[in-house]
């Protein structure tokens, strides 16, 4: 915890990287798909970790960034004929203004009401994208044609939706979300955060403003499932309500807590166990979502910390 | 020479005058005790100075400087330090992160930059500032696994590290054994040497040892100031305080 050995965590953490990338050639198409939904949806549980896990706040509204990035994107794609990375950028906008925006409202409250707070501002922004309607098709939805998702670069491209592309995209999104994510709690700045969710009062008493972390780091943490909204438009092409829904805000703070809230690969485990408990269990019974309930509650009785908080506690101590 | 001023500073709680009218005025340099019974607002009144409560009225003043308003964070940058009564670090973290977490708070602060320069130059002062509490190899035990005495330690360590001008110190004695004590008096006098103390103390052989000036308070209000031999004489002080 001396931050003496950084080169262990990095190792083990470039190496989830190369595995991502080296199973690609292995994997049957169906997985192939898979891992590539996953890895976009462990950004955003990624993103979601920085708040909850690393700072302490708990937000029940993180469907409203993933939607602000898959409409940011979404939107103008469609609408608007913008290229897929202007696109892309529109998005990350998007998210960044909606999570400063929210942010200076919504830190004003704590505990229990910061929970009802994003929850209520998540709400607000399910119904924006019911009332637009005309230019979301609400529920429905609306899929992005395949020739606006063509990349050009120099006298070749390719398409987004080709699958070795949208599989490699997709790590690259994760790698950087990863990567940032280890960078960040090993820095400075990361040491105030932690400082801020263990004892918030303590550390503005070291000479630290409580509230421009917690800002910074709802920033970064809606940019991040931003980010991860506006590549999951682009990559598989749907851009529709339900993603702004609340299942989509409970989604992320499940695979977390499962993973193991507060560990930087808590998310990835956590959004992929979690991704195939529901694709396994749906596939034996309609009953699905009990199994998955059951679950949570073992986990929640046996191991709180999720499977890598615990493993931190029992065994590998220098886990970041 | 004047460090700190406070003037006809009050905090009431409801209908309790925790702290009533009380002007106190600090010399740079000097250690000086705060001593009373339970609840005569000590704590109120340093909690004060450092911004954690804000006062009912009154005013304090700081190197020639109103700080009445001033945020606590801002407060610490200008040398305002406060070691809490009920200790207070962060349990979870490491020593080296408790220290670290000042240290490159004032690191940066002394830089004018916003990252603190890179972790060699912070272990070594973290490091360094364990080293002179005492602690010097506990840096990567978990800070909740260490003895209430060396907690108390950590506490001023995570002080030194902020580099302040005026450290206040709430009861950093209570609760540790006689030899943890006798070299906590010899840690403050080296501090003094850098720092005003400002030291909350119920043990009075501690505050005779130590402090250069000593202020009585009482049901919220100065009852008497003056040397440790001064006070000890002082008959109001007698029946007040010792309850003789
Ligand atoms: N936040 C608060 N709300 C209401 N009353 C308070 C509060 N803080 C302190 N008080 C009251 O104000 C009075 C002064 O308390 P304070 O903690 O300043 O005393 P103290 O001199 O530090 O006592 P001790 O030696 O026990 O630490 C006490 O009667 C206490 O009950
Ligand atoms: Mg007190």
């Amino acid at each position: 915890m001396t931050g003496a050995t950084p080169r262990r965590d990095w190792l083990l953490h470039l190496a989830v990287i190369a595995l991502l990338f080296g199973v690609q050639f292995v994997l049957p198409a169906y997985h192939y798909s898979n891992v590539s939904k996953i890895m976009v949806m462990a950004s955003f549980a990624i993103g979601y970790n920085i708040l909850i896990g690393y700072t302490g706040l708990l937000s029940l509204g993180h469907a409203m960034f993933f939607a602000a990035g898959l409409y940011g994107a979404g939107l103008t794609v469609h609408h608007l004929g913008f290229d897929p990375l202007s696109g892309f950028l529109a998005g990350l906008l998007a998210a960044l203004c909606l999570s400063v925006a929210i942010g200076l409202v919504a830190l004003r409250t704590a505990g229990v009401s910061f929970m009802i707070v994003t929850l209520m501002f998540a709400q607000a922004g399910y119904l924006l994208t019911l009332y637009f309607g005309e230019f979301t098709r609400g529920d429905e939805g609306f899929v992005l044609k395949e020739n606006l998702l063509r990349v050009v670069v120099g006298d070749t491209g390719f398409n987004l939706i080709d699958p070795a592309a949208r599989y490699n995209l997709a790590l690259l999104l994760f790698t950087v979300c990863l990567l940032g994510s280890l960078v960040l709690v090993r820095s400075a700045v990361g040491r105030v955060l932690i400082a801020v969710r263990e004892n918030e009062q303590r550390t503005a008493m070291l000479g630290y403003n409580a509230f421009l972390y917690k800002l910074l780091a709802l920033v970064i943490s809606g940019t991040m499932s931003g980010a991860a909204g506006a590549t999951y438009a682009l990559l598989f092409t749907y851009v529709g309500a339900t993603f702004a829904a609340i299942q989509y805000s409970i989604l992320p703070l499940l695979w977390v807590l499962l993973g193991g809230a507060g560990t930087t690969l808590g998310p990835l485990l956590g959004t992929l166990l979690m991704f195939y408990l529901v694709d396994v269990s749906s596939g034996q019974t309609s009953s699905y979502m009990l199994l998955v309930g059951a679950a949570l509650i073992i986990l929640v009785l046996w191991a709180p910390k999720g499977i890598l908080g615990t493993l931190r506690e029992k065994r590998i101590p220098w886990l970041p | 020479m004047t460090l700190l001023v406070t003037s006809e500073l009050s905090r009431r709680f409801g209908g309790l005058n925790a702290v009533d009218q009380v002007s106190l005025v600090l010399d740079r340099g000097e250690i000086r005790a705060i001593i009373g019974p339970n609840g005569a607002g000590k704590t109120t009144l340093v909690s004060m100075i450092c911004g954690r409560i804000a006062p009912s009225s009154g005013g304090i003043a700081f190197e020639d400087q109103d700080i009445t308003g001033m945020r606590p964070w801002h407060r610490v940058r200008h040398g305002i330090v406060y070691t809490f009564q009920i200790t207070s670090i962060f349990g979870n973290l490491s020593c080296f992160d408790n220290v670290a977490l000042a240290a490159q708070r004032s690191d940066t602060w002394a830089t004018g930059r916003w990252w603190p320069r890179g972790h060699g130059h912070l272990a070594e002062t973290v490091l360094a500032v364990l080293n002179r509490v005492g602690l010097s190899g506990r840096a990567a035990a978990r800070a909740s696994t260490l003895s209430y005495g060396h907690q108390r330690l950590l506490e001023v360590a995570i002080g030194l590290a902020l580099k302040p001008k005026l450290l206040i110190l709430d009861e950093p004695t209570q609760g540790l054994a006689e030899d943890e004590i006798v070299s906590f008096c010899a840690l403050t006098r080296d501090i003094a040497r850098e720092a005003t103390v400002l030291l909350i103390e119920h043990n009075m052989p501690v505050v005779m040892e130590i402090a250069d000036r000593v202020t009585v308070m009482e049901n919220g209000r100065i009852l008497a100031e003056g040397s440790p031999a001064e006070i000890r004489a002082d008959a109001q002080v007698q029946k007040a305080y010792f309850g003789t």
